[in-house]
């Protein structure tokens, strides 16, 4: 994007110039018999933005620089100095247009600045702030051995959780039961199966919509922690919550 | 089927007897009061003598010697007890060169292969030794494109027929494959492989998590567990097909599916309820009919292949897993296991049999070794099969009741063994990636 405005900068430049040449070389012609006097070299002008892409609702800063110019103006900014800097709020996407003017000839310069539409852009920044609380709040259940039972401390963690999720009520989430590498792997499933479900009643017995709740087994499938401990396993035996998008 | 009956019996027998003792590792013989027969199989002679007959020869001979060997009703006799020049059809054999030691055996197999017109062509013998005036019992001739893996396919066959006629009747499995889970693609999916190990190809790739497969009897469709964002569905491979093809799916998890011996249907266990529970489904689909209701984890079913009147299965309704039995409506439930942590059955094709993977000694300061035992369901009385550490899980019956394969991480890695139904003769058929959950098919 940058190096094609370049090249494109350059190409007006050079057109600019072409023609000015021409133009001169044409008033010479024209105005041969008088004395002539001398002619201010044409005005050169640029102007970039930045950034040259933004959300709706961001700002850019525009940035202007030219020489010999009497007169330059920016569309919708109106008159201007010669050089200078200014910050605009475009709603959708624009192409500025600023103009140089002396005696001897105009110089135009323009840069885009391109406004991705507001609904893509502000959602997903939104979601990944509501993934982030989430994952940052939520806090997993862990279980004893071969075991899906929700005990002490951890009716206290899903309390937590279900105060938080009742703050967030539009978030809805997975909860995933897991198993330490230990035993059958078809029965693990299940027990895996039974620490989701252990975890998902009792959030909707705090008062949690069953409707925000999935739930799924990984069994051992997909080990936290990978080493043969008990300090590892005890990692494994979880109900984990993550985030529906 | 007598026979096999009386090994299983003095090998039960010996284990109930010791059952009670502090140590229970019983090492029982096989040849306990029951004769192996002895089989002599000379190399078969080859017609054509260029190098490559030479090759299939040796894949040949290779193949049929370990076929027999591992088919555990045979004392092989050692080929350096037979006579100079071994025999390559009938008019060759002189039995007395056979019936006396040194190889005193009493069956020969022979016979000679060549290659023709691109064909390998193999004719081969079975003699009674021991009886002079009819000895010939099997007389076979087989003819395949000519190449290593025909080779190999006519020696099992040939095996098969000398196992069928020698074993009480009971078809040999050097036919059979198995199928199981490995991860040497990256992915845990369905692999099959010969019941000697050889072949290995992988069968599914959904490059997601499949796990136990359960070959169709009649040997067309593997049913397994695959698992999407949405959960766990029994799933159906078309071995036909080579694709998979569409079954019933249900809410929470849905896993371990076994087939009844006769195909109809399916066993398998879902939470689409609330806790996994078990049912039972048309194999062609429709609605499941619910087997079990408890709040603890029902997995693993098996049926009794020989009436499929009989359900054998895993639950945690009482604390640790242990096995039950129950009929196959659900009905008479029975608890076969008294302690410890029991999974993983599979019922013999002769109905009188579970295997199962437990830890009979669960808990804190307990060696806690997970090894394959056999139950006599009738009696209860179990021996313990393996003894060589690690754990040992997921056992599956051959289809001739003789032998057994299962997973074990003994060696490091969790690999495929096979051994006899007493626990001897075991041998290791995968080295690459982890391998578990296999089973075994029928020919």
């Amino acid at each position: 994007m940058q190096l094609t405005k370049v090249k494109w900068f350059g190409l007006v430049l050079a057109l600019a110039a072409a023609m000015a040449v021409s133009g001169c070389a044409k008033k010479k012609v024209a105005q041969a018999p008088p004395p002539p006097p001398p002619p201010p070299p044409a005005p050169t002008a640029t102007l970039t933005s930045n950034p040259n892409t933004i959300n709706a609702g961001q700002a850019s800063t525009l940035s202007w620089n030219t020489t010999n110019a009497t007169d330059v103006s920016i569309d919708s900014l109106g008159k201007v100095g010669p050089s200078g800097s200014a910050q605009v709020l475009p709603s959708q996407s624009t192409t500025y247009r600023l103009v140089a003017k002396n005696e001897s000839g105009t110089q135009e310069a323009t840069a885009r600045i391109t406004v991705n539409p507001p609904s893509a852009p502000v959602a997903p920044p939104s979601n990944e702030g509501d993934a982030q609380l989430f994952q940052q709040n939520m806090k997993d259940v862990f279980f004893e051995y071969d075991s899906y039972d929700v005990t002490g401390q951890y009716t206290q963690v899903l309390q937590q959780d279900a105060r938080f999720l009742q703050q967030h009520p539009n978030m809805s989430f997975t909860i995933e039961g897991h198993c330490d590498e230990r035993g059958s792997t078809e029965y693990n499933l299940a027990l895996g199966d039974n620490r989701a479900l252990a975890a998902k009643n009792s959030l909707v017995s705090m008062g949690i919509a069953a409707s925000r709740i999935k739930t799924i087994s990984y069994g051992k499938e997909k080990p936290f922690c990978t080493d043969a401990t008990e300090a590892c396993w005890q990692q494994n035996r979880r109900a984990h919550f993550a985030y529906n998008q | 089927m007598k026979r096999l009956l009386a090994i299983i019996f003095l090998v039960l027998s010996a284990g109930a007897g010791f059952s009670a003792l502090p140590q229970d590792w019983i090492r029982t013989g096989t040849g306990l009061g029951v004769e192996k027969i002895r089989l002599a199989v000379p190399d078969f002679k080859v017609t054509t003598n260029d190098p490559v007959s030479q090759g299939f020869a040796i894949t040949f001979n290779n193949t049929l010697w370990k076929d027999l060997q591992a088919a555990g009703i045979f004392d092989l006799v050692g080929k350096s007890f037979y006579p100079m020049a071994p025999p390559g059809s009938p008019p060759d054999v002189r039995l007395a060169d056979w019936d006396q030691p040194p190889p005193n055996a009493n069956m020969l197999a022979f016979g000679n292969l060549g290659v023709d017109g691109g064909y390998l062509s193999v004719q081969g013998w079975l003699f009674d030794v021991k009886n002079a005036q009819s000895p010939q019992v099997l007389g076979k001739q087989y003819r395949e494109e000519a190449n290593d893996a025909n080779a190999r396919i006519i020696a099992h066959r040939f095996a098969d027929e000398i196992i069928f006629r020698l074993g009480g009747g009971i078809p040999g499995i050097a036919e059979s494959r198995i199928y199981f889970i490995s991860n040497r693609s990256g992915h845990k999916e369905v692999w099959g492989m010969d019941y000697d190990g050889a072949n290995q190809k992988q069968i599914t790739h959904n490059a997601s998590i499949a796990l136990s497969p359960h070959v169709s009897p009649d040997g067309t469709r593997i049913a397994y567990a695959g698992v999407n964002k949405d959960g766990w569905q029994i799933q159906m491979w078309s071995l036909e097909l080579a694709r998979n093809v569409s079954f019933p799916r249900f809410n929470g998890t849905n896993q371990s599916p076994a087939w009844s011996s006769d195909g109809k249907s399916l066993a398998f266990s879902s939470s689409y309820t609330g806790h996994s529970n078990l049912y039972s489904i048309d194999s062609s689909g429709g609605v499941p009919r619910r087997l079990t209701n408890d709040k603890g984890p029902d997995v693993s079913p098996t049926w009794n292949p020989k009436t499929n009147a009989q359900i054998g299965f895993v639950s945690g309704r009482t604390g640790l897993p242990q096995i039950y039995t129950m009929a196959s409506d659900g009905t008479n439930v029975v608890r076969v296991t008294d302690q410890g942590y029991a999974v993983s059955p599979s019922w013999s094709p002769n109905g009188q049999f579970l295997v199962f993977a437990w830890i009979r000694h669960y808990g804190p300061g307990a060696p806690g070794a997970s090894d394959i035992y056999l139950m006599d369901v009738a009696s209860r009385q179990w021996v313990q099969l393996t003894h060589d550490g690690g754990r040992n899980d997921f056992p599956s019956w051959a289809p001739d009741g003789r032998h057994i394969v299962y997973q074990s991480n003994r060696n490091g890695r969790t690999q495929l063994f096979m051994m006899l139904a007493d626990g001897t003769q075991t041998k290791q058929l995968t080295t690459s990636g982890e391998n578990t959950q296999p089973n075994w098919g029928n020919k």
